[in-house]
Protein backbone atom coordinates (compact mmCIF):
# COMPACT_ATOMS: atom_id res chain seq x y z
CA UNK A 1 0.00 0.00 0.00
CA UNK A 2 1.38 3.63 -0.91
CA UNK A 3 0.68 6.11 1.70
CA UNK A 4 0.11 9.07 -0.55
CA UNK A 5 -2.25 6.79 -2.68
CA UNK A 6 -4.36 5.70 -0.36
CA UNK A 7 -4.56 9.70 1.16
CA UNK A 8 -5.95 10.52 -2.34
CA UNK A 9 -8.19 7.36 -2.82
CA UNK A 10 -9.95 8.55 0.53
CA UNK A 11 -10.63 12.12 -0.21
CA UNK A 12 -11.45 11.32 -3.89
CA UNK A 13 -13.98 8.79 -2.51
CA UNK A 14 -15.18 11.27 0.38
CA UNK A 15 -15.14 14.13 -2.26
CA UNK A 16 -17.61 11.63 -4.61
CA UNK A 17 -19.77 10.77 -2.00
CA UNK A 18 -20.79 14.46 -1.15
CA UNK A 19 -21.21 15.22 -4.91
CA UNK A 20 -23.47 12.17 -5.27
CA UNK A 21 -25.45 12.89 -1.79
CA UNK A 22 -26.07 16.82 -2.78
CA UNK A 23 -26.97 16.03 -6.26
CA UNK A 24 -29.77 13.31 -5.01
CA UNK A 25 -30.80 15.61 -2.63
CA UNK A 26 -31.50 18.63 -5.24
CA UNK A 27 -33.43 15.69 -6.92
CA UNK A 28 -31.44 14.58 -9.84
CA UNK A 29 -31.54 11.87 -11.62
CA UNK A 30 -27.70 9.62 -12.01
CA UNK A 31 -26.59 10.65 -14.77
CA UNK A 32 -23.05 11.45 -16.56
CA UNK A 33 -21.38 12.98 -12.94
CA UNK A 34 -22.26 10.63 -10.34
CA UNK A 35 -21.82 7.77 -12.48
CA UNK A 36 -18.49 9.07 -13.64
CA UNK A 37 -17.76 9.86 -9.80
CA UNK A 38 -18.77 6.16 -8.85
CA UNK A 39 -16.65 4.91 -11.83
CA UNK A 40 -13.80 7.10 -10.67
CA UNK A 41 -13.76 5.61 -7.24
CA UNK A 42 -14.00 2.15 -8.64
CA UNK A 43 -10.91 2.79 -10.95
CA UNK A 44 -8.86 3.61 -7.82
CA UNK A 45 -9.90 0.70 -5.84
CA UNK A 46 -8.44 -1.60 -8.77
CA UNK A 47 -5.51 0.31 -8.82
CA UNK A 48 -4.96 -0.26 -5.50
CA UNK A 49 -5.84 -3.91 -6.01
CA UNK A 50 -2.79 -3.80 -8.25
CA UNK A 51 -0.60 -2.44 -5.68
CA UNK A 52 -2.01 -4.54 -2.84
CA UNK A 53 -0.60 -7.63 -4.85
CA UNK A 54 2.59 -6.14 -5.88
CA UNK A 55 3.64 -4.34 -2.90
CA UNK A 56 4.21 -7.63 -0.73
CA UNK A 57 6.34 -8.84 -3.44
CA UNK A 58 8.39 -5.65 -3.46
CA UNK A 59 9.31 -5.26 -0.04
CA UNK A 60 6.14 -3.21 0.97
CA UNK A 61 4.58 -5.64 3.58
CA UNK A 62 1.12 -4.53 5.80
CA UNK A 63 2.27 -4.17 9.77
CA UNK A 64 -1.11 -6.04 10.29
CA UNK A 65 -2.96 -9.03 8.86
CA UNK A 66 -3.28 -8.96 5.33
CA UNK A 67 -6.40 -11.32 5.32
CA UNK A 68 -7.94 -8.45 7.06
CA UNK A 69 -7.23 -6.40 4.76
CA UNK A 70 -8.44 -8.20 1.62
CA UNK A 71 -11.67 -9.04 3.35
CA UNK A 72 -12.00 -4.71 3.35
CA UNK A 73 -10.56 -4.58 -0.31
CA UNK A 74 -12.89 -7.15 -2.05
CA UNK A 75 -16.31 -5.79 -0.80
CA UNK A 76 -14.70 -2.35 -0.96
CA UNK A 77 -14.78 -3.51 -4.50
CA UNK A 78 -17.91 -5.05 -4.34
CA UNK A 79 -19.68 -2.72 -3.41
CA UNK A 80 -20.52 0.05 -6.77
CA UNK A 81 -21.22 -3.40 -8.18
CA UNK A 82 -23.78 -4.60 -6.27
CA UNK A 83 -25.12 -2.05 -4.16
CA UNK A 84 -25.18 0.91 -7.00
CA UNK A 85 -26.42 -1.24 -9.51
CA UNK A 86 -29.30 -2.89 -7.75
CA UNK A 87 -30.45 0.89 -6.64
CA UNK A 88 -30.13 1.75 -10.23
CA UNK A 89 -32.56 -1.28 -11.86
CA UNK A 90 -35.29 1.70 -10.30
CA UNK A 91 -33.94 5.15 -11.31
CA UNK A 92 -34.91 8.27 -9.05
CA UNK A 93 -33.16 10.69 -6.92
CA UNK A 94 -33.09 8.11 -4.43
CA UNK A 95 -30.60 6.01 -6.52
CA UNK A 96 -28.02 8.95 -6.90
CA UNK A 97 -28.12 9.32 -2.88
CA UNK A 98 -26.87 5.20 -2.43
CA UNK A 99 -24.36 6.01 -4.92
CA UNK A 100 -23.31 8.66 -2.83
CA UNK A 101 -23.72 6.04 0.25
CA UNK A 102 -21.41 3.54 -1.31
CA UNK A 103 -18.55 6.45 -2.24
CA UNK A 104 -18.45 7.44 1.44
CA UNK A 105 -18.77 3.69 2.44
CA UNK A 106 -15.59 3.19 0.45
CA UNK A 107 -13.87 5.95 2.22
CA UNK A 108 -14.51 4.64 5.25
CA UNK A 109 -13.46 1.15 4.22
CA UNK A 110 -10.03 2.46 2.29
CA UNK A 111 -9.43 4.75 5.84
CA UNK A 112 -9.60 1.48 7.79
CA UNK A 113 -7.57 -0.69 5.41
CA UNK A 114 -4.49 2.09 5.49
CA UNK A 115 -4.70 1.21 9.19
CA UNK A 116 -4.55 -2.41 9.18
CA UNK A 117 -1.18 -1.64 6.70
CA UNK A 118 0.03 0.89 8.28
CA UNK A 119 -0.95 1.33 12.07
CA UNK A 120 -1.90 -2.21 13.03
CA UNK A 121 0.36 -4.31 14.34
CA UNK A 122 3.22 -1.74 14.06
CA UNK B 1 -66.48 -17.18 17.72
CA UNK B 2 -65.06 -14.23 15.64
CA UNK B 3 -62.36 -14.21 12.99
CA UNK B 4 -60.91 -10.70 12.97
CA UNK B 5 -59.20 -10.26 10.26
CA UNK B 6 -56.45 -7.39 9.49
CA UNK B 7 -58.54 -6.49 6.38
CA UNK B 8 -61.11 -4.76 8.79
CA UNK B 9 -59.09 -2.18 9.83
CA UNK B 10 -57.03 -1.23 6.42
CA UNK B 11 -55.37 2.33 6.25
CA UNK B 12 -56.45 2.95 2.74
CA UNK B 13 -53.79 5.39 1.41
CA UNK B 14 -53.88 5.76 -2.35
CA UNK B 15 -50.45 7.29 -2.20
CA UNK B 16 -48.88 4.34 -0.82
CA UNK B 17 -46.26 2.91 -3.31
CA UNK B 18 -47.81 -0.87 -3.82
CA UNK B 19 -44.14 -2.35 -3.91
CA UNK B 20 -42.44 -1.61 -0.19
CA UNK B 21 -39.06 -0.79 -1.16
CA UNK B 22 -38.77 2.20 -3.49
CA UNK B 23 -37.76 5.23 -3.69
CA UNK B 24 -36.11 6.48 0.01
CA UNK B 25 -36.65 2.95 0.85
CA UNK B 26 -33.82 1.60 -1.21
CA UNK B 27 -31.30 3.80 0.52
CA UNK B 28 -33.02 2.22 3.91
CA UNK B 29 -32.29 -1.36 2.42
CA UNK B 30 -28.85 -0.19 1.43
CA UNK B 31 -27.64 1.16 4.60
CA UNK B 32 -28.69 -2.34 6.10
CA UNK B 33 -26.91 -4.46 3.17
CA UNK B 34 -23.64 -1.97 4.07
CA UNK B 35 -23.94 -2.75 7.86
CA UNK B 36 -24.45 -6.93 7.09
CA UNK B 37 -21.69 -6.58 4.99
CA UNK B 38 -19.57 -4.61 7.91
CA UNK B 39 -20.59 -6.58 10.47
CA UNK B 40 -20.69 -10.21 8.58
CA UNK B 41 -16.82 -9.71 7.56
CA UNK B 42 -15.76 -8.35 10.75
CA UNK B 43 -17.16 -11.52 13.25
CA UNK B 44 -16.03 -13.88 10.25
CA UNK B 45 -12.30 -12.29 11.02
CA UNK B 46 -12.71 -12.00 14.44
CA UNK B 47 -14.04 -15.63 14.89
CA UNK B 48 -11.23 -17.10 12.52
CA UNK B 49 -8.51 -14.90 13.99
CA UNK B 50 -8.72 -14.68 17.24
CA UNK B 51 -11.79 -16.49 18.51
CA UNK B 52 -10.43 -17.32 22.34
CA UNK B 53 -9.61 -13.86 23.31
CA UNK B 54 -13.56 -12.71 23.60
CA UNK B 55 -16.16 -15.58 22.67
CA UNK B 56 -19.11 -14.10 23.81
CA UNK B 57 -18.58 -10.95 22.64
CA UNK B 58 -17.27 -12.47 19.02
CA UNK B 59 -20.47 -14.88 19.04
CA UNK B 60 -22.71 -11.71 19.37
CA UNK B 61 -21.06 -10.13 16.67
CA UNK B 62 -21.64 -13.33 14.82
CA UNK B 63 -25.32 -13.04 15.75
CA UNK B 64 -25.67 -9.63 14.94
CA UNK B 65 -24.44 -9.63 11.57
CA UNK B 66 -27.04 -12.64 10.76
CA UNK B 67 -29.99 -10.47 12.16
CA UNK B 68 -28.92 -7.67 9.88
CA UNK B 69 -28.50 -9.59 6.76
CA UNK B 70 -32.15 -11.37 7.71
CA UNK B 71 -33.46 -8.29 8.17
CA UNK B 72 -32.27 -6.58 5.30
CA UNK B 73 -34.00 -9.56 2.95
CA UNK B 74 -36.92 -9.27 5.22
CA UNK B 75 -37.80 -5.14 4.47
CA UNK B 76 -37.07 -6.32 0.59
CA UNK B 77 -39.23 -9.65 0.42
CA UNK B 78 -42.69 -8.61 -0.23
CA UNK B 79 -46.01 -10.28 2.03
CA UNK B 80 -47.06 -10.64 5.33
CA UNK B 81 -44.56 -12.71 6.70
CA UNK B 82 -41.62 -10.75 5.62
CA UNK B 83 -43.36 -7.60 7.36
CA UNK B 84 -43.28 -9.74 10.30
CA UNK B 85 -39.87 -10.98 10.34
CA UNK B 86 -38.93 -7.17 9.72
CA UNK B 87 -40.16 -6.38 12.86
CA UNK B 88 -38.95 -8.79 15.05
CA UNK B 89 -35.46 -8.06 13.44
CA UNK B 90 -35.41 -4.70 13.86
CA UNK B 91 -36.29 -4.81 17.11
CA UNK B 92 -33.67 -7.19 18.34
CA UNK B 93 -31.32 -5.06 16.66
CA UNK B 94 -32.37 -1.90 18.56
CA UNK B 95 -32.47 -3.90 22.16
CA UNK B 96 -29.15 -5.62 21.22
CA UNK B 97 -27.13 -2.39 20.40
CA UNK B 98 -29.12 -0.70 23.78
CA UNK B 99 -27.88 -3.86 25.79
CA UNK B 100 -25.21 -5.00 24.61
CA UNK B 101 -23.96 -1.60 23.95
CA UNK B 102 -24.84 -0.53 27.75
CA UNK B 103 -22.94 -3.65 28.91
CA UNK B 104 -19.89 -2.93 26.80
CA UNK B 105 -19.66 0.26 28.56
CA UNK B 106 -20.68 -0.32 31.98
CA UNK B 107 -19.60 -3.65 32.40
CA UNK B 108 -17.25 -4.84 29.60
CA UNK B 109 -16.41 -8.14 31.79
CA UNK B 110 -19.75 -9.89 31.09
CA UNK B 111 -18.47 -9.94 27.24
CA UNK B 112 -15.27 -10.99 28.25
CA UNK B 113 -13.91 -7.75 26.64
CA UNK B 114 -10.44 -6.14 28.01
CA UNK B 115 -11.33 -2.61 27.14
CA UNK B 116 -14.43 -0.36 26.32
CA UNK B 117 -12.52 1.16 22.81
CA UNK B 118 -15.23 0.58 19.86
CA UNK B 119 -12.47 0.59 17.61
CA UNK B 120 -10.23 -1.63 19.60
CA UNK B 121 -9.62 -5.31 18.55
CA UNK B 122 -12.46 -6.87 20.36
CA UNK B 123 -15.08 -4.36 19.53
CA UNK B 124 -18.34 -5.68 18.12
CA UNK B 125 -20.68 -3.34 15.75
CA UNK B 126 -22.55 -2.82 19.34
CA UNK B 127 -19.73 -1.84 21.46
CA UNK B 128 -20.46 1.72 22.70
CA UNK B 129 -24.17 1.94 20.86
CA UNK B 130 -22.11 1.18 17.61
CA UNK B 131 -19.73 3.97 18.26
CA UNK B 132 -17.20 2.47 15.71
CA UNK B 133 -19.65 2.41 12.99
CA UNK B 134 -20.84 6.44 13.65
CA UNK B 135 -23.96 5.19 15.98
CA UNK B 136 -25.25 3.90 12.15
CA UNK B 137 -26.55 1.00 14.62
CA UNK B 138 -28.03 2.92 17.27
CA UNK B 139 -30.32 5.14 14.66
CA UNK B 140 -31.10 2.67 11.70
CA UNK B 141 -33.36 0.20 13.33
CA UNK B 142 -35.50 3.67 14.52
CA UNK B 143 -35.67 4.57 11.08
CA UNK B 144 -36.34 1.24 10.10
CA UNK B 145 -39.14 1.14 12.41
CA UNK B 146 -40.61 4.45 11.24
CA UNK B 147 -40.50 3.41 7.51
CA UNK B 148 -42.05 -0.30 8.82
CA UNK B 149 -44.98 2.05 10.34
CA UNK B 150 -45.52 3.79 7.81
CA UNK B 151 -45.32 1.34 5.23
CA UNK B 152 -47.87 -2.03 5.89
CA UNK B 153 -47.50 -4.79 3.75
CA UNK B 154 -49.45 -4.55 0.30
CA UNK B 155 -51.61 -7.82 -0.33
CA UNK B 156 -50.22 -7.93 -3.63
CA UNK B 157 -52.27 -10.55 -6.41
CA UNK B 158 -50.70 -13.74 -6.90
CA UNK B 159 -48.25 -13.62 -9.32
CA UNK B 160 -47.36 -10.51 -9.02
CA UNK B 161 -43.55 -9.89 -9.70
CA UNK B 162 -41.56 -7.38 -7.88
CA UNK B 163 -39.72 -5.53 -9.80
Amino acid sequence: MIEWFTTVQVIVACAAGILCLVLGLIGRLPGDVSMGAVALVELLLLAQLVIAIIAPAVGNNPSGSLAEFYIYLISAIILPLAGGFWALIERNRWSTVVLGGVCLAIAVMVYRMGQIWFVQGA
Amino acid sequence: MSHHTTSTRTNPDPSAPRRRMSGVGRVLVFVYGVLALAATGRSVFQIIDRYHEAPVAFTLSALAAVVYIVATIALIAPGRVWYRVAWITISFELAGVLIIGSLSLFAPAVLGLHDIDPFGRDATVWSVYGMGYLFIPLVLPVLGMLWLRRHPPVDAPAGEVMS
